[in-house]
């Protein structure tokens, strides 16, 4: 089982490569409300950067954006790609508006899903270096040595991290090699989710003659955008709040050490609105949009909002309502939303972290007054967090919308070790009998 | 961005774009589609059959209408460069009708007509302002005489045939030739002529012998045998010698010239006789 993942992501990384010589890239984020395509031109003489340590984001200049496209994602639930046909249309649609910006034909994709409920796994691993010397052989060697649990047969590994080294007694190594010791301890985190929506995405995008150059979960590339470097650095999650889930992603020592999924989102708010004052959806879409709000106060009784103007009613009467209702309906779902966050936080300890930051981004985040009723329920430090700059990226795709996007370009151009980086030796690709499945950062922080 | 509307490309539609897209497609977007374009639409137009032939119809009623118009019209030709004769026979061999219009006269045809005839060396036909067609010909001049088996004709300096005449008297200004493979030779024979001036109102003509060699005829029955080679020089020879000793004033009937190191003269009947009584 491994096996195969071993060798799909290898593949998907000799894309990627293949891809940066050529110097093009795309990236798709496949969301539940939208489809988001940017095309990225790579500039490979920026590389310095990385190899005296600065860190991913520090070598911002590597890319540039040329053409960025949205569509209205078609197919998708909770984050999950289900209805093949409609998906690969959105999709067409966004890669072909986005080639008309670059002028430039792709052929090589990375993507990004934000359902399939995440599920996340602390791996520890442990080995004797071999020549007082660490080498990267010793580095695949401890990383076959993790315990892979038993974590389902319809289930596909997205990502499986090095998180930390420890080297004897010194822990916190980002990279071990060249360093002298004996006995060399990792920590891996290994992120899966549901084969099928996994599968699903994978054969839309190939359906449209583009190759897979990566696959990543949402969450996490949104933090990598939303998350500044201190946050990503002293501990941070990021809440990407989407249309039809809300992603989580912690990070700490610039890794991802957890990532959820709350199958909860802004579909549901539209939802409650269309159910709450009848009327469609799309609708119940703009008066959210335009006058939604979670925190009352004493001017919205007054505050009367005509809810016929664009709907066609089905009795011709004109009715309006007050901003005060429209924040009635809305905020019980957006506190049940954060309050599910909450839950999903305390079970992976976010209270342990050296620093507990809170980002809120995605499309959902941009409702008024999320911030402060945020706070109230997830603690004291949120905030509300854009997509980082990048070159040549659009105005209309700097949102909050657009933190997946963003940080899957960033993702692409600055590539986080993933144990496939490795040569692993052979025995890690066979499967290994059950062992204890470790939350790790719990007990190692 | 504001999300765009709904409709998806077709794949088709994908595949094509995506394939316009690729680097090598570069100049073909710049020039190949806009040709196809405007081919794509003339053919789509011109797929009724109906609309075909108005069109073949009017650019032909447009044609007419040009080609009838005053200015265009030609009304006369002239011929530059022949003799009355050789003119005569060129309108005779067109044979146009003026006035013409200028689309009805196929320049090229007429142009092999004229060079078609004997007396023409090269030709050429224009029309010019005012509707005039200029026929501009090089005329082949006849230069000798050339009497064969059965016919006289005129030859060029070439010895290409210009006319054929009833007999030689037509031209008595020019030399007589005879003999088969003469026209070959008519450089030589035209130096030889030259050459002849003292003795001219005695020469009849030239005779080719045997394809090679020429003799020279005189009144009297004289003649001179002339050499393959250098006949001219010969014949400067027994010019020379005539005008000096006026050697073709005695009798004798040929002067044998043919080996210019031992000329021999061969003697008529009375100086035979003379001699035979002496
Ligand atoms: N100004 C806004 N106020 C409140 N909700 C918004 C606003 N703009 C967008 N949304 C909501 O955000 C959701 C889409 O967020 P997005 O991050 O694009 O979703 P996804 O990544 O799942 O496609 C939608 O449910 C939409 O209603
Ligand atoms: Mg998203």
């Amino acid at each position: 089982m491994m096996g195969d993942i071993y060798r799909n992501q290898r593949a998907m990384r000799a894309m990627r490569q293949t891809a940066m010589q050529r110097g093009v890239i795309a990236v798709l984020d496949v969301g539940t409300s939208k489809i988001a395509c940017l095309i990225l031109v790579l500039e490979e003489n920026m590389d310095a950067a990385n190899d005296e340590g600065i860190g991913n984001l520090a070598g911002q200049e590597k890319f540039r954006v040329i053409g960025a496209a949205t569509t209205r994602s078609r197919g998708v639930e909770f984050g999950e790609t289900m209805v093949l046909r409609e998906t690969e249309r959105a999709i067409r649609t966004a890669v072909q508006a986005a080639q008309k910006m670059a002028q430039c034909r792709v052929d090589h994709v990375m993507a990004c899903a934000s359902g399939g409920r995440p599920r996340s796994y602390g791996l520890a691993g442990q080995v004797q270096v071999e020549r007082e010397i660490v080498t990267e052989s010793d580095v695949a060697h401890v990383l076959a040595s993790c315990d892979i649990p038993d974590y389902g047969a319809d289930r596909e590994i997205l990502h499986a991290q090095p998180v930390n080294f420890v080297l004897d007694h010194r822990s916190g190594l980002t990279d071990p090699r060249n360093q002298i010791g004996q006995r060399l301890a990792c920590d891996m985190h290994m992120l899966t989710a549901d084969r099928a929506p996994i599968g699903n995405l994978v054969h839309c995008v190939r359906r449209c003659d583009l190759e897979m150059a990566g696959l990543a979960m949402s969450s996490y590339v949104s933090g990598i955008s939303a998350l500044v470097e201190d946050e990503q650095e002293l501990g941070a999650a990021c809440i990407d709040m989407g249309g039809g889930t809300t992603g989580i992603s912690i990070f700490l020592k610039r890794h991802m050490i957890y990532a959820d999924a709350v199958r909860l989102g802004g579909e549901h708010v539209t939802h409650d609105i269309a159910m709450g004052f009848k009327v469609p959806m799309n609708v119940a879409e703009r008066i959210k949009t335009f006058h939604g709000g979670v925190v009352a106060t004493g001017m919205d009784d007054r505050d009367m909002i005509e809810i016929d103007r664009e709907s066609e009613s089905w009795d011709g009467e004109r009715r309006a309502v007050s901003r005060a209702e429209l924040i009635g309906i809305m905020r019980p779902r957006v506190e049940e939303i954060l309050e599910a966050v909450r839950e999903r936080l305390d079970a992976a300890g976010f209270e342990h972290l050296p620093s507990q930051q809170i980002v809120l981004t995605g499309g959902a985040s941009q409702v008024p007054g999320i911030d402060s009723l945020a706070a109230r329920i997830l603690g004291q430090q949120v905030r509300i967090g854009h997509p980082l700059r990048v070159r040549g990226l659009p105005q209309a795709v700097t949102g909050t919308a657009f933190s997946s996007a963003v940080g899957l370009s960033l993702l692409a151009a600055h590539p986080q070790d993933e144990c496939w980086d490795f040569e692993l030796p052979y025995d890690f690709r066979a499967a290994r009998p059950l062992k204890r499945a470790v939350k790790w950062f719990r007990t190692n922080w | 961005m504001r999300t765009m509307k709904d409709p998806a490309p077709s794949r088709l539609e994908y595949r094509m774009k995506r394939l316009m897209l690729r680097p090598s497609m570069r100049p073909f977007r710049r020039f190949g589609m806009p040709v196809i374009a405007l081919a794509t639409l003339v053919s789509l137009w011109a797929v009724d059959e109906g609309r075909r032939e108005s069109a073949v119809a009017f650019l032909s009623e447009l044609r007419n209408e040009v080609g009838e118009r005053p200015e265009l019209i030609v009304r006369m030709m002239i011929v530059e460069g022949a003799s009355p004769e050789l003119a005569a026979s060129i309108r005779k061999s067109l044979s146009i009708e003026f006035p013409v219009s200028p689309f009805n006269l196929r320049l090229a045809d007429l142009t092999e007509k004229v060079q078609a005839l004997d007396a023409v060396a090269h030709a050429s036909l224009q029309v010019r302002s005012r509707g005039v067609l200029v026929v501009e010909v090089d005329e082949r001049v006849p230069v000798a005489v050339w009497r064969s088996d059965d016919s006289v004709v005129l030859l060029d300096k070439t010895g290409y045939r210009v006319a054929t005449v009833p007999s030689r008297v037509s031209r008595p200004d020019l030399p007589l030739v005879a003999g088969l493979g003469a026209d070959a030779a008519i450089p030589e024979v035209l130096q030889l002529y030259y050459v002849a001036r003292p003795i001219r109102d005695r020469l009849r003509g030239f005779i080719r012998v045997g394809e090679r060699r020429w003799d020279v005829v005189l009144d009297r029955g004289q003649s001179i045998k002339l050499p393959e080679t250098q006949a001219v020089t010969a014949l400067k020879k027994v010019v020379e010698l005539d005008v000096a000793q006026d050697l073709l004033e005695r009798d004798i009937s040929v002067v044998d010239f043919r080996n210019s190191q031992r000329p021999v003269l061969r003697l008529g009947q009375t100086a035979i006789g003379t001699l035979h009584d002496g």
